[in-house]
């Protein structure tokens, strides 16, 4: 029996590959769509910091000996630390500038950060191992999955879902989204934005790292991870709607869906067919699938 | 200033080698072509270089594989790029912003995409040994200082109808656009299709300093097509001067200068220095070198 | 008398003058210049990369040891980051500016093709190693071209054979989505069915990858005996330890068919053992072999592969030559490599054919078991020697146009 032209096993086994995917486009979408939703910057210096907490976790784990489970928590806060000073050193000096000039400000950030670690790692690749306790995996029949791609649609999911809890559905999150439409009016009540504004970078940038250590087993850990993925992100909040939490989860994992699919009939168009959809969408939809009219 | 540039473009190729200086003037165009639509229409496209390795393929696929002589090549690589430039600029003009970017680099990966399947690109190796062929039947473009002299035209020429376009009332329209779109609106301009000219013209010639670059390098790459080059641009731009008329010129032959001396030395740090001078540019020096040198003499002339 | 005798001495020294001028002259600007062009940093920087640059250094300061020639040497290298573009314009570069006599090492089969294009309007020799694509000696092939290690056709009769006649029937590739992998698809397809196999399906990938989950799955799925993997370096390395973080090992075999024995080293036997496959040279094959590989090994600190012992024995024939004729000319030194047998400790017999393929023997081996080895990089057993003439494409079946009927 096929399914239009293709056997099932093929079929539901890619899906769930796709899935997993879709978890972590989700996550990685989820940072940038809660940084442009929050302080409209578009933080193209968003696949550096992925690809930076992914080195962290395999530097930690070469030279100090730092684990995996360590990494997960290790990771998204040197380099939210990090972020930080980006955020109060320069972003905060354009956010009354045109959205463009953050963008190009990032842009440039993200050159930076993969030129050197392209200069000291070369771009073969670092190879990170599973861990020990994720190692092995079950038999679903259709196909054996490994126990550690179970576990990313877990975490990855998990933290979406607690990000978007946060941010829709408690008060901290209210705050948020009132800082982010009145910041003035929300100063005046005794808040201090300027601060949340960089926790919030800080926060995005944290979630980046984390995707990092997530994929380092899966991607193996090399300087181009990031820019590889970052347009692609891109284009999932798009489609999203650009600062919507849902729209940019949905859409993540829709996208992973979609590329499977594509996989599974016309293999070379996956990795443009996500371009597509956009156009698509951005014609008939222009805010994005989720997203609040301008 | 453009006596200067002519004289300038005259004895460059006795002091610096014709290769590079043919690099900096196909990337000169670029940028000035970009910076039309970035500096006077406020238009950010991050896929302009869908046009410049759609110019580079058409021309480079008729001279190699159709044996065209190279100002027919030429022509069709700009007209093709023009072609290109209509569809983009139909699905995006009606966006502006960060949407209008994402647009337009969304379509130069779909452009991409078929540039790696369709068989007549030559895929991953792209076109290679595109003849330099005999200019109008007649002159041997073979040898480099003749192609130098061929390609300083297509600059000076491209640069004019630029610097013609920007001091037209066209441009006037544009600037008005850009400074403030909903009262040009009201003012009864027919804004969108005034951006889509814009965009088209923009797009040509692209195309044009496209199809140029692939006679001088023979080759049509993907690496053409990679949004990375149209990162670049946008920096050559930026670092020359956005909305001024020799900005981008200034910015590609310091970018192309950068790369070229540092790229055997240091490897890998080229990035680190390229998103190094965009940060900085973006901080401090948003006026690019030739925005900042112009507000320096205005400031001696009006002032001290 | 005395003044006859004069003359004599003064006409014979100003003809040694005017031979020595001549000589001098014949060499272009006194120097005979190398470029190593090779990936540094990237998938294959660890099979080729800085160990081709140290080979060829070694055979550069070997030859001007053993032979003082007359001549200087110079060495230049570069990365081509496995970008065609890139590469074109080095070899460009090189060639016109800075006098560079001959590219050498050019892993990446497009590359190659590329520069053999350049190399050819410029009249110019490359002696290709690292690049596989059968390609190479076919339609791109031309008179200035030597492909010296090995191809994709050498690594078919080895690999793919065997494996087929100790009944792996049926197959299904994994290939790399390049000119080097369609080559490596095409080549081993054909001995395949020409054994009895079949071939029920094949996935590309692109290049290089690191995720091969999504085309594992296809190839698990299609039930195939053998899964082929048409690619190399870290792809290679990636998808085999996928394949067995997947569980499509040991139901399913796979079939590297170019794995360098660096690639065992970074994955480890346990990985690997039992793995067949197909190489130009091996560190520990005789005494010659492990009495240069000990050299190297001291200067890179890793076991050479075939395409860095390759490097060597080329560029070490390329200089003989050179010194033969006496001249930098790329036909005049290209017709004295052709007249010469090659035989050091890459090669034993080996000849540089019309179609630029330098024909010796090829090996095909086993990969130990851990219990069978003495440590690190003791990989290897030797389980077959393919004659050169047999293990790479005869000329009758050429498809390069330098070769008559």
């Amino acid at each position: 029996m096929t399914i239009f032209g293709v056997p099932p096993q093929l079929l539901f086994g890619q899906l769930l590959l796709g899935l997993i995917n879709g978890s972590f486009y989700a996550v990685l979408s989820l940072g940038l769509a809660v940084i442009f939703g929050m302080l409209n910057i578009i933080n193209f210096a968003h696949g550096a910091q992925y690809m930076v907490g992914a080195f962290v976790a395999w530097i930690g784990l070469a030279a100090f000996g730092v684990n995996y489970w360590e990494s997960l928590v290790l990771a998204p806060l040197l380099v939210g630390a990090f972020s930080v000073l980006i955020e109060r050193l320069m972003l905060r000096r354009l956010y009354q500038l045109d959205h463009l000039y953050g963008l190009l400000l990032t842009f440039g950030l993200a050159l930076i950060a993969e030129g050197v670690f392209r200069n000291y790692y070369g771009i073969s690749g670092e190879s990170y191992e599973v861990p020990e306790q994720l190692q092995g995996g079950m038999n679903l029949g259709f196909m054996f999955l490994p126990l550690y791609r179970a576990w990313v649609v877990v975490a990855a999911l998990g933290v979406c879902f607690a990000v978007w809890f946060a941010i829709e559905r408690t008060r901290l999150g209210a705050t948020l989204r009132a800082a982010t439409q009145r910041p003035d009016l929300v100063q005046a009540l005794g808040i201090n934005v300027p601060l949340l504004m960089t926790l919030t970078y800080a926060a995005g940038a944290g979630l980046a790292a984390f995707a990092g250590v997530l994929a380092a087993p899966v991607m193996q850990v090399n300087p181009l991870m990031g820019s590889n993925l970052i347009i692609v992100v891109f284009a999932v909040v798009v489609i999203g709607g650009m600062g919507s939490i849902l729209g940019s989860i949905v859409t993540g994992v829709g996208l992973g869906l979609v590329e499977a699919l594509t996989k599974v009939y016309y293999p070379q168009a996956s990795a443009v067919v996500i371009f597509l959809i956009m156009v698509i969408v951005l014609m008939v939809r222009p805010a994005g699938l989720f997203g609040r009219q301008a | 200033m453009f006596a200067a540039l002519i004289v300038g473009g005259l004895v460059a190729p006795f002091l610096a080698y014709p290769t590079f200086l043919m690099k900096v003037l196909c990337f000169a165009l670029f940028a000035s072509a970009f910076n039309l639509l970035l500096g006077f229409v406020g238009l950010l496209s991050f896929g302009h270089a869908a046009f410049f390795a759609f110019g580079a393929y058409v021309c480079g696929y008729l001279c190699k594989n159709l044996g065209a002589p190279p100002e027919v090549g030429i022509l069709a690589g700009t007209a093709s790029a023009s072609m290109l430039g209509t569809v983009f600029g139909l699905l995006a003009i009606r966006r502006s912003g960060i949407y209008f970017a994402m647009i337009t680099l969304a379509l130069a990966q779909l452009v991409y995409f078929l540039e790696v399947q369709l068989p007549f690109t030559g895929g991953e190796d792209g076109l290679q040994g595109i003849p330099r062929g005999r200019l109008f039947g007649l002159i041997d473009l073979s040898d480099n200082m003749v192609m130098y002299f061929f390609v300083l035209a297509i600059y000076l020429a491209g640069f004019w109808l630029i610097h013609r376009t920007i001091h037209s009332p066209f441009g006037q329209i544009l600037k008005a656009i850009r400074e403030n779109e909903p009262r040009a609106i009201s003012l009864g301009y027919a804004v969108d299709r005034y951006k889509l000219l814009a965009f088209v013209l923009s797009a040509t010639l692209t195309g044009l300093a496209g199809a140029t670059k692939a006679i001088v390098f023979q080759l049509a790459s993907l690496t053409d097509a990679d949004w990375h080059m149209s990162g670049e641009v946008v920096l050559m731009t930026l670092l020359g001067g956005l909305g001024t008329v020799l900005g981008p010129s200034v910015g590609a032959l310091t970018i192309v200068g950068l790369q070229d001396l540092l790229a055997d030395k240091v490897g890998s740090w080229v990035t680190v220095i390229t998103g190094a001078i965009f940060v900085v540019c973006v901080l401090l020096f948003r006026r690019g070198i030739v925005g900042e040198l112009r507000a320096l003499s205005f400031t001696r002339r009006s002032g001290a | 008398m005395k003044a006859a005798k004069s003359k004599i001495l003064i006409r014979s020294a100003c003809l040694a003058l005017t031979l020595a001028g001549a000589a001098q002259a014949q060499i272009s600007d006194g120097v005979v210049k190398i470029g190593v062009l090779t990936d540094m940093s990237g998938p294959y920087s660890v099979a080729s990369g800085p160990g081709a640059v140290v080979a060829v250094q070694m055979a550069i300061d070997d030859f001007v040891s053993r032979e003082k020639p007359a001549f200087k040497i110079e060495m230049v290298s570069a990365d081509h980051q496995n970008k065609d573009d890139v590469a074109a314009k080095k070899a460009q570069e090189w060639f016109e500016h800075d006098g560079v006599d001959v590219v050498t090492e050019l892993v990446t089969s497009s590359t190659a093709l590329a520069v053999q294009k350049i190399a050819k309007e410029k009249n110019k020799l490359i002696l290709v190693s690292g690049a596989a694509s059968t390609r190479i000696t076919n339609e791109g092939c031309n008179d200035i071209t030597v492909h010296w290690t090995y191809d994709t056709y050498a690594l078919a009769n080895g690999t793919a054979k065997v494996l087929v006649k100790q009944g792996g029937k049926s197959w299904f590739f994994l290939t790399v989505d390049y000119v080097f992998g369609h080559s490596l698809e095409k080549d081993a397809t054909d001995v395949i069915l020409a054994n009895g196999g079949t071939v029920v399906g094949s996935v590309r990938h692109p290049f290089p990858e690191t995720d091969f989950s999504p085309f594992l799955q296809k190839a698990q799925a299609s039930g195939a005996q053998v899964i082929g993997l048409a690619n190399a370096g870290n792809d290679a390395i990636n998808a085999i330890k996928q394949a067995v973080r997947f569980g499509i090992t040991p139901k399913q075999s796979l079939a590297g068919l170019l794995v360098f024995i660096t690639d065992v080293h970074s994955l480890g036997l346990k990985m690997t053992q039992g793995m067949y496959l197909t190489e130009g040279f091996y560190w520990d094959l005789n005494d010659e072999t492990r009495a240069w590989s000990k050299r190297f090994f001291e200067q890179h600190k890793r076991m050479p592969t075939m395409v860095q012992a390759g490097d060597y024995s080329s560029v070490m024939h390329y200089l003989k030559a050179v010194k033969a004729v006496n001249s930098d000319d790329a036909q005049k030194v290209m017709a004295q490599m052709k007249k010469t047998p090659v035989n050091d400790f890459f090669a034993r017999n080996g000849r540089i054919r019309d179609d630029g393929r330098m024909v010796h023997d090829m090996y095909l081996f086993q990969v130990k078991k851990p219990s069978e080895s003495f440590g690190p990089w003791d990989y290897y057993k030797l389980m077959a020697t393919i004659p050169g003439d047999e293990a790479f494409q005869p000329l009758s079946a050429s498809r390069c146009p330098l070769i008559k009927k």
